[in-house]
């Protein structure tokens, strides 16, 4: 049998979280490197398993299946196509430095009571490293119910880290921020425990359905379902597809979030710690569009197609509105998740625009949006950790006193602006062409998007950093060792992947052509071909 | 005699407990009450034995009385705890379960 | 030779990262780095220019390619380079113009404490826009034109700490993204139509194409230069930009960034002599601009916003000339360079008055300045004639040329455009003889220095003693030089441009040119030119020169107070564009708290007044407890004896 690969890659999170959980009290310092240590060995896990990958071979590989629940055909199956690999590494790259932004967060819940089995700190590590965990083998995972396992699990964690381990930056008083805390944890529960319950509900038909038509056991088997579908043994009738396409859809637009199903984010950004949010908004979210383009796309192409015009609409609206709220927002981490929303907004609009630079950019805007939004948030935390309020108008003058902070929060709103050269702009431009060469009306509204996100990071950088040195701000410390060695690596990676994006296309670039092979949909071909005749003079000479 | 009679006379005593229950607020009169009804319907299980001319009435008639018994033994224990600490016996002082 | 071009960026980009990265330890030696790289990049465009020289007419163009930058499907975008006469041009002057602005902020940005920031700045707008200029496809040109627009954010936002220089950049970038928005588009419309937005295949399909997509991509690409080259309606930001420090606007403000437009157009010239719609918008937005700039241009009394509304009208006659087609490309580039150089001396020259003057850049305030300032006096003043067309001088050659391009049209248009550049022409006379005269003739008007405290200081650096009158000086030689050397740009590159038609012939092979059937003949055009020219230069002389000029400005007509307001469109902007967006966010912030996330929140709470409601049935009383029990069991009872009698 061969090396489990992939098993170990999201097992290592989970064992460490484990040890996390459990180094004694007085130990704190320990159990942040024992988690860091465990992260780090996730991404050289993480990066093997995309160094092992074969860009253009089988369509899953490194793959390990064995039965589980085989009454209902629930096997334990996991393979990785090059968009999941790419999604693996993102997390495993992405959550070290969550710990590394987050290095004292927990540190003042310690001590708050006599009870000699308090370990706040621990717990923090433990859960993020769970959450990576989680958030792996959904991505790994081929089996659709052990995928809805962890999709529903990764709340539990998640829930914890917004409700226990909040901002502390809040205006108001300890009593209100524990209420708006837990009130945005809830809500956050809540609005994905709801999508979740709906997609179980599909998961459930899905099962009947292929029961009914397969004879015998039903499967949740991916590559199964696919196979049967394309041999003709299965065929889901349109009403059927429908609903269940559904049930799938609404659970990952939750998550994504989609337009009008957002107003969670804002809150569970809003009063979480910056490297929560991002923890929650780079990778956990990720798993909703990741799914969108794996389960809703694959598994139902017909009503994908049936669904799209609605969806598209919903995520042109959710770039516009997202943007425009942004603009609107005075506190300095709502503002970052409106403009994840709308930027969640282009990956869905990129997916559901079935072109391969729609899909191939909307992939490559999950790995750069995750690396950009942490950029900036975790900058945005250290700013707002240093100042003790998160509201812009507490703010002023910051690079007077601290410009290594002003100026790498800067090149985090740069990239989340889509600047060229940064990597955003690659995807973001992608989405928008593969957009526009299909529904041309709909590439144009989206493009008013990054006339909206100049201005929103431009004045939120205005307001906060330039002008007179404000009260509150004169003794700011610019940032530590510990900090620049989160962001220089994040901004290095961002610079990276905008001038040389093509490690990570390759990898997608299979991946995204065999996905619109399942809708049977091809790129719209140029009116005139130019490119090909250039080609063929190029080899005529 | 007929026994149908014997139910009607059933039916009666289970009425009265019934309405007890219902009207009476003193714990030991409910008590009494639930007794009464819990004997209207030994009565009616003998009844129906003697009708049917099998056993299985009477020995349900059993079941209820060891059942009974050992309701009086919990039922009198909590009746007695709660007048100690409330110093009443109205089951309507006994309403935290209420939201 | 060919990968040498590559290098032409990377040795400013270098530079930039050096800078910017190295931190304060380099702060002794920034600026020479900075320098040193431009200079590097300007050596090696001239090796290039030679080299180049060296080939037949035919085979000039070089081009090299890096590296395949973003291969999705159809879609290639490869960082390739393609060198040929117009990027030729264009290398020579940002390089050189750059130069020599570099080594002038040497000696401006001297007590400056971030001058190597300013330097990396500088370094990161050079490498920006050689790729621009160098780009062999539409989406690399796009990087360089959003990395211009960077620079140029950066730049005019350098004193972050004046509130508004931090508005005037924000201002200037977000205008620029409503223009970028239109470039992206058009790259958008030409992908799909060509499957590629590659220069050389684009353009050699371009006929092939249906009229409406190439008039699309006009008119998109127009809005993309218009963003940049601050032309009507998105010239609101020039102005503002004034905030940064002279250098650059003399750099990046006049010479290079904003002509990036006539570049586009004149690159994607192709395009546009298959879309004659597209040709007329951007001759009319030039004509408009053209207009507007030298109305605003007459009204202003601060230096730079007078030499910004010149530069505006300026671009105005490039993107006339350009929208011309094969007429006016040519002529349009030439104004171009000619432009670069005596616009760059002109705000060389206000620079080094405003150093002089206590950072006073009211005109009102200055006067009689040629006796303190010799230098500064006489380059300045050759680069007021070569801008107002003096005969023999660079804009003498280059604008009558356009002039006459614009009347060879042909038509009504031919005469309308002809007849509004001409017109310009002797508004430019009039506006630059009144900043001429203000500055350097007539009586002193010096006024002491404002409080620093009550005014924070325009430029930093410079002693300012409250209440003392200003002691004029000529500027240290860093700054002169570049004076100087600029100056004899202005007054020779015309003339030698023109020697034989050398220009022309130079950039025929790549833009193309034919001489249109002229209805006025050539000397016709200068006499007109001239007699036009001579009645603005005249008047302001008259208005300015003869009588005393008032320190605080009258109150003046209507339409010098609207142009003393850019002609109101910054009030049109605020009202209609700032405001009306501020309704649209705040109301939207209300209503996705009191309507969507009030949806939701309003369905947890009948949720919750829902079991409230069912409740109050457990009332905690034994007998309601029975009696739903009872209920319950007669309801069972029942409905069993109901099943069995149906």
């Amino acid at each position: 049998m061969a090396f489990p690969l992939l098993t170990v890659t999201a097992a290592v999170p989970a064992v460490g979280a484990i040890a996390t959980a459990a180094v004694p009290a007085g130990r704190r310092t320990a159990a942040k490197w024992l988690a860091l240590g465990f992260s780090l060995a996730t991404l050289v896990l993480a990066a093997v398993d995309a160094a092992r990958f074969t860009p253009g071979g089988a369509r899953y590989q490194l793959t390990e299946s064995h039965a589980w629940i085989a009454d209902f055909g629930v096997r334990y199956e996991l393979g990785v196509d090059g968009i999941a690999v790419v999604l693996v590494l993102l997390a495993a790259v992405l959550v070290p430095f969550v710990m590394l932004a987050g290095w004292h967060d927990a540190d003042v819940l310690d001590g708050h009571t006599p009870n000699r089995n308090w370990r706040p700190t621990q717990g923090f590590f433990a859960l993020i490293l769970l959450v990576e965990a989680m958030v792996v083998i959904s991505f790994e995972s081929t089996d659709v119910f052990l995928f809805y396992i962890f999709f529903e699990a990764m709340l539990i964690p998640m829930y914890f880290l917004i409700g226990g381990f909040g901002d502390r930056a809040g205006a108001k008083g300890e009593d209100e921020q524990a209420k708006q805390r837990s009130y945005a944890a809830v809500k956050f529960l809540l609005y994905n425990l709801v999508g979740g319950l709906i997609m179980l509900a599909a998961v459930i038909g899905l099962y009947a359905v292929t029961a009914h038509q397969l004879g015998g056991h039903g499967t949740f088997s991916l590559p199964q379902i696919l196979q049967a579908r394309a041999s003709g043994q299965l065929r889901l009738s349109t009403t059927a597809e429908r609903w269940i396409f559904l049930g799938f859809f609404f659970a990952f637009a939750v998550k994504a979030p989609l337009w009008p199903l957002h107003t969670w984010l804002p809150n569970a950004m809003g009063e979480s710690t910056a490297p929560v949010a991002v923890l929650l908004t780079a990778v956990v979210d990720k798993v909703g569009t990741f799914a969108m383009l794996r389960y809703c796309i694959q598994l139902f192409p017909e009503a994908s197609k049936w669904a799209t015009p609605v969806i598209l609409v919903l995520s042109v609206i959710g770039i516009i509105y997202g943007a425009l709220l942004a603009v609107g927002q005075r506190d300095i981490k709502r503002l970052i998740a409106y403009a994840s929303i709308s930027h969640f907004g282009f990956i869905i609009l990129g997916i559901f625009a079935m072109t391969s630079q729609g899909q191939g950019g909307a992939t490559l805007y999950m790995v750069n949006h995750g690396i950009s939004t942490a950029a900036l948030l975790l900058v945005a935390g250290f700013l707002i950790t240093r100042r003790g309020s998160r509201l812009i108008s507490d703010f002023g003058g910051v690079q007077k006193v601290a410009p290594l902070l002003a100026g790498t929060f800067l090149v985090g709103g740069l990239a989340t602006l889509s600047l060229p050269g940064l990597a955003p702009f690659v995807s973001e431009f992608l989405v928008l062409v593969g957009t526009f060469s299909r529904y041309p009306a709909a590439g144009v509204v989206a493009t008013l998007g990054i006339v909206l996100a100049a201005l929103y990071v431009l004045v939120l950088y205005q307001r906060t950093m330039t002008g007179p040195v404000k009260a509150g701000i004169e003794g700011m410390k610019d940032l530590k060792a510990r900090e620049l060695a989160v962001v220089a690596p994040l901004i290095a990676l961002l610079v990276f992947l905008g001038v040389y994006p093509k490690p990570v296309t390759d990898l997608i670039n299979p991946a995204v052509k065999d996905t619109l092979s399942d809708v049977h949909r091809t790129d719209p071909a140029p009116q005139i071909n130019a490119s090909l005749t250039a080609a063929a003079k190029e080899t005529a000479k | 005699m007929n026994p149908i009679n014997y139910l009607y006379l059933s039916a009666l005593l289970f009425t009265i407990g019934g309405a007890g229950v219902l009207i009476r607020r003193n714990a030991i009169i409910v008590f009494m009450c639930v007794e009464l009804m819990l004997n209207a319907c030994n009565l009616a299980f003998v009844t129906f034995a003697r009708l049917h001319g099998n056993l299985d009435g009477q020995i349900f008639a059993f079941f209820t009385m060891v059942v009974a018994a050992a309701e009086v033994v919990v039922g009198l224990a909590i009746i007695v705890t709660f007048f100690r600490s409330r110093h009443s016996a109205s089951v309507d002082d006994a309403s935290l379960m209420k939201l | 030779m060919d990968h040498l071009i590559g290098a032409l960026i990377g040795a400013p980009l270098l530079g930039a990262g050096v800078l910017l990265v190295g931190g304060r330890r380099l702060d002794r030696v920034g600026h020479w780095i900075g320098c040193l790289l431009a200079a590097a990049s300007f050596a090696l465009g001239a090796a290039l220019f030679v080299h180049m020289l060296g080939r037949p007419t035919g085979q000039r163009t070089l081009t090299s390619h890096l590296f395949s930058w973003v291969p999705v499907g159809g879609f290639r975008a490869d960082v390739a380079f393609q060198l040929d006469q117009l990027s030729m041009t264009f290398v020579l002057l940002i390089t050189g113009v750059g130069t020599l602005i570099h080594i002038y902020s040497v000696g401006y940005m001297a007590h400056d404490e971030n001058r190597r920031r300013f330097f990396g700045y500088l370094n990161l707008f050079l490498a920006a826009m050689l790729l621009l200029v160098l780009a062999d496809n539409y989406l690399l040109l796009y990087v360089g034109w959003e990395g211009v627009g960077l620079a140029s954010y950066l730049l005019i936002g350098f004193w972050q700490h004046k509130p508004s220089a931090a508005t005037a950049a924000k201002k200037a970038f977000i205008v620029n993204r409503v223009g970028d928005m239109g470039l992206s588009i058009a790259i958008m419309v030409l992908f799909t139509t060509f499957g590629t937005f590659s220069f050389a295949p684009v353009f050699s399909h371009a006929t092939s194409a249906s009229q409406a997509k190439l008039t699309v991509v006009g008119l998109l690409l127009l809005l993309g230069a218009c963003g940049k080259s601050a032309q009507v309606p998105l010239q609101s930001w020039l102005g503002d930009a004034m905030e940064g420090p002279t250098p650059v606007s003399a750099l990046i403000h006049a010479a290079t960034m904003v002509t990036a437009g006539v570049y586009l157009v004149t690159r994607s010239g192709a395009v546009f002599n298959a879309a004659p719609t597209a040709q007329l918008a951007v001759c009319v937005v030039g004509a408009v601009t053209l207009m507007f700039g030298a109305i605003v241009g007459c009204a202003k009394d601060d230096i730079k916003k007078a030499l910004a509304g010149s530069t505006m009208s300026q671009i105005g006659y490039m993107m006339l000339a350009a929208g011309l087609g094969p007429i006016g490309y040519v002529f349009a580039i030439m104004h171009l360079v000619t432009h670069g150089f005596f616009k760059a001396g002109l705000f060389l020259g206000a620079g080094s008055v405003m150093h002089a003057m206590n950072d006073e850049v009211d005109m009102r305030r200055y006067g009689g300045l040629r006796k303190y300032m010799p230098i500064t006096y006489v380059t300045f003043g050759l680069g007021y004639l070569a801008i107002i067309g003096f005969p023999g001088l660079s804009g003498f050659w280059s604008k009558d040329k356009i002039i006459e391009a614009a009347f060879a049209k042909g038509g009504t248009e031919g005469w309308i455009l002809g007849g509004v550049a001409l017109l310009g022409a002797g508004i430019t006379a009039y506006y630059m003889t009144r900043v001429m005269v203000m500055t350097f003739f007539g009586e002193p008007r010096w006024q002491p220095a404002p409080d620093p405290d009550e005014v924070p200081s325009v430029e930093p650096g410079i002693e300012v003693h409250p209440g003392e009158l200003p002691h004029p000086h000529e500027s240290p030689k860093s700054m002169t030089i570049p004076m100087v050397v600029l100056a004899v740009g202005s007054v020779l590159a015309g003339g030698l441009f023109s020697i034989n038609s050398a220009f022309l012939k130079w950039l025929e092979p790549v833009t193309g040119h034919s001489e249109g059937h002229s209805p006025v003949s050539t000397w016709e055009v200068t006499a007109a030119t001239l007699v036009v020219l001579a009645v603005g230069a005249a008047l302001a002389w008259a208005q300015y020169g003869r009588a005393p000029v008032p320190v605080t400005a009258p109150r003046g007509s209507l339409l010098t107070r609207a142009a003393r307001r850019d002609l109101l469109q910054d009030d049109f902007n605020h009202v209609v564009l700032v405001r009306g967006g501020e309704h649209l966010t705040r109301s939207l912030v209300y209503l996705d708290h009191s309507l969507v996330d009030g949806a939701v929140n309003g369905t947890a709470a009948s949720v919750g007044g829902l079991s409230a409601r069912l409740r109050q049935v457990q009332n905690g009383y034994v007998r309601s407890y029975a009696v739903s029990m009872l209920g319950g069991t007669a309801v069972v009872v029942a409905a069993t004896l109901l099943m069995r009698a149906v």
